[in-house]
């Protein structure tokens, strides 16, 4: 039996990963990428405490967390394209109309 | 288990769920916006009156607990409920007139304001992650609507790569606060809260998650931008409806769940309250932009609701209910001119300088425009005025002085931004003669009703106010305060 800390700290790793990807990457696509990777990591976190407690409110909870993550994929990418469109690359420095 | 008794409980949002897949179901089989708009109309009224009703029915909890009904909940219903309501009324001459009106507008309208019933009456974390996501994955593909709009899908870009990391944040303080306390219903993580790292950082990660969707400062960024790019009138919608239910899901998660023995979490609003407030009033001064001015005046007010979520006590959150009910009213107003202006052809009306004039080609616009504003400053017959008032009494009563005298100095501030606008309507020459294109009835007797709302709550504020004082009953204060 492999205790539940080696899965919290894999989960808090991973979840580290991804929020540094946010903020370092520069396409759009990636940065998204980044974001689901942070919601998967906490996914683990959540199945590792259902386990550990035994009661599966947690994984009731990754359910919606997956169901969620792919309509965020739908709109998401959905607005990437609107944005290619328009700029004909995906990279967040060009999105520059607005500021301050 | 009793599934007609728990439907009826949450009748208002399973009207308005099912409304929007109807509407949407319409939309697919024949292009009418008429009878799409018109079964809107009627659905968010309907759940209007029903959840006016409530709130003067008996409290209690439905669908093994996950929501409940009555009272707090029942308020923030109303509120979103009415924000959605006079929001889509004047939405259908402005996305007209712009001619962009969609059928999924109103369809995405609804669904996302199933999502802000099921957060404001929240009882389980799962609640209030399924709402929240609900309400915002609709609005990001709401601020981008108008198809080929620069301006729009870069606005949908950010609020959406933002909101989605925010995602992240508040899904992972709710699996860490699941983990300290093995629930995930917020009154059982109440009982099991402590002050070890997993329940702090749990709580603490939630917050920032509430905090960015709620746009205080330091998450504040992607605000003035979202609102700038989005349609007027779909904006007003944003800054009234979805910071109502946020803000109503954050006060049942301060108030039920997060006890303040386990951490200091007032002094946490605090230093917020303080950083949103100055920030939103300091940046909204240099704004020339009338949207982006409203974002940041919307940043600013947030602040105020948090200094009534600091204080902590049953008289600042009844205060911050009825701010939000106040706020609601005046800035569906402001952006609803805002609308009627911006879509005249000729010039750019978003921008305050092409406001000079103004007031006088237009006497009605104008007046009403001034109505709103000086309620958004806090002048005292309107209804924002009372709302500040309430806020500011209950920040001094619980002993927050120096976050008092903030947010009165923050407020002094902010006159000048409201009142600019002003003074370019009425006190100086119009430079270019631009001809206004008349309102039509529905457009103009919705900002009526509007301004006479901020009017008459203004004024006869004492029963909406001690109906939410007596949310907060004498058990309720004795469990809180009394620890």
């Amino acid at each position: 039996m492999i205790s539940i800390d080696w899965f919290l700290a894999l989960s808090a790793l991973l979840f580290c990963v991804g929020m540094i990807g946010v903020l370092v990457r520069k396409n759009a696509i990636v940065i998204f990428m980044c974001v689901e990777l942070m919601l998967n990591a906490v996914n683990l976190s959540l199945v590792s405490f259902s386990s550990h407690y035994g009661n599966v409110d947690g994984q009731i909870l990754v359910f919606f967390a997956l169901a969620v993550a792919a309509a965020e994929a739908v709109v998401g990418l959905a607005i990437i394209i609107a944005i290619f469109r328009n700029n004909l690359s995906v990279d967040i420095n060009n999105v520059n109309l607005m500021r301050w | 288990m009793d599934y007609l008794h728990d439907i009826n409980a949450f009748l208002p949002g399973v009207i308005v769920a099912l409304a929007g897949l109807v509407t949407i179901t319409i939309d697919a089989y024949k292009n009418d916006h008429g009878s799409i708009y018109g079964l809107t109309v009627f659905s968010l009224l309907a759940g209007l009156i029903l959840s006016v009703m409530d709130m003067f029915g008996p409290v209690g909890e439905a669908f093994t607990g996950m929501i409940t009904y009555g009272g707090v909940s029942a308020f923030g219903s109303s509120v979103v409920l009415f924000g959605a309501l006079f929001c889509v009324l004047i939405s259908r001459e402005y996305l007209s007139a712009i001619d962009h009106e969609y059928g999924e507008v109103y369809s995405l309208l609804l669904i996302a304001t199933a999502g802000m019933l099921g957060l404001v009456s929240a009882n389980n974390l799962i609640m209030i992650f399924i709402g929240i996501e609900t309400m915002s994955i609709c609005l990001y593909v709401l601020a981008g609507i108008i198809k080929g709009q620069k301006i729009g899908a870069e606005a949908s870009l950010k609020y959406f790569l933002l909101g989605a990391f925010s995602t992240g944040f508040l899904l992972y303080g709710m699996a860490l606060l699941y983990g300290a306390t093995g629930s995930l219903y917020l009154t059982e993580i109440a009982e099991g809260a402590s002050s070890d790292l997993l329940f702090i950082a749990g709580a603490a990660l939630l917050l920032v998650g509430f905090f960015f969707k709620v746009s205080a400062v330091p998450f504040h960024m992607w605000t003035p931008d979202v609102y700038q790019g989005t349609p007027t009138t779909i904006t007003a919608y944003m800054a009234t409806a979805s910071k109502s239910a946020a803000f109503v899901a954050l006060l049942i998660v301060l108030s039920k769940m997060i006890p303040a023995e386990t951490a200091n979490w007032a002094g946490v609003i605090e230093v917020i309250a303080i950083l949103t407030m100055v920030m939103g009033n300091l940046i909204a001064i240099v704004q020339d932009n009338i949207k982006r001015m409203l974002a940041y005046s919307s940043i600013a007010h947030a602040g105020y609701l948090l200094v009534g979520l600091a204080a902590g006590t049953p008289e600042g959150y009844s205060a911050v209910l009825f701010y939000l009910f106040a706020y609601t009213i005046m800035n569906i107003g402001a952006f609803g001119v805002v609308a009627y202006y911006e879509r005249q052809q000729g010039l750019d009306f978003t921008d305050i300088n092409n406001y000079v004039g103004l007031g006088f080609k237009k006497p009605l616009m104008g007046v009403l425009l001034s109505f709103f504003l000086f309620s958004l400053v806090g002048i005292p017959p309107f209804v924002g005025f009372v709302g500040k008032y309430l806020i500011f009494a209950a920040a001094i009563n619980a002993g927050y002085i120096a976050l008092a005298v903030i947010l009165a100095l923050a407020s002094a501030a902010s006159v000048y931004y409201y009142l600019r606008p002003m003074v370019y309507m009425y006190f100086k020459d119009p430079h270019k003669d631009v001809p206004l294109v008349r309102s039509g009835i529905v457009f103009r007797s919705t900002l009526v009703v509007l301004a006479a709302l901020t009017l008459y709550f203004g004024i006869a504020f004492g029963d909406l106010h001690n109906l939410l004082s007596s949310f907060y009953t004498a058990d309720w204060v004795t469990h809180l305060v009394g620890q």
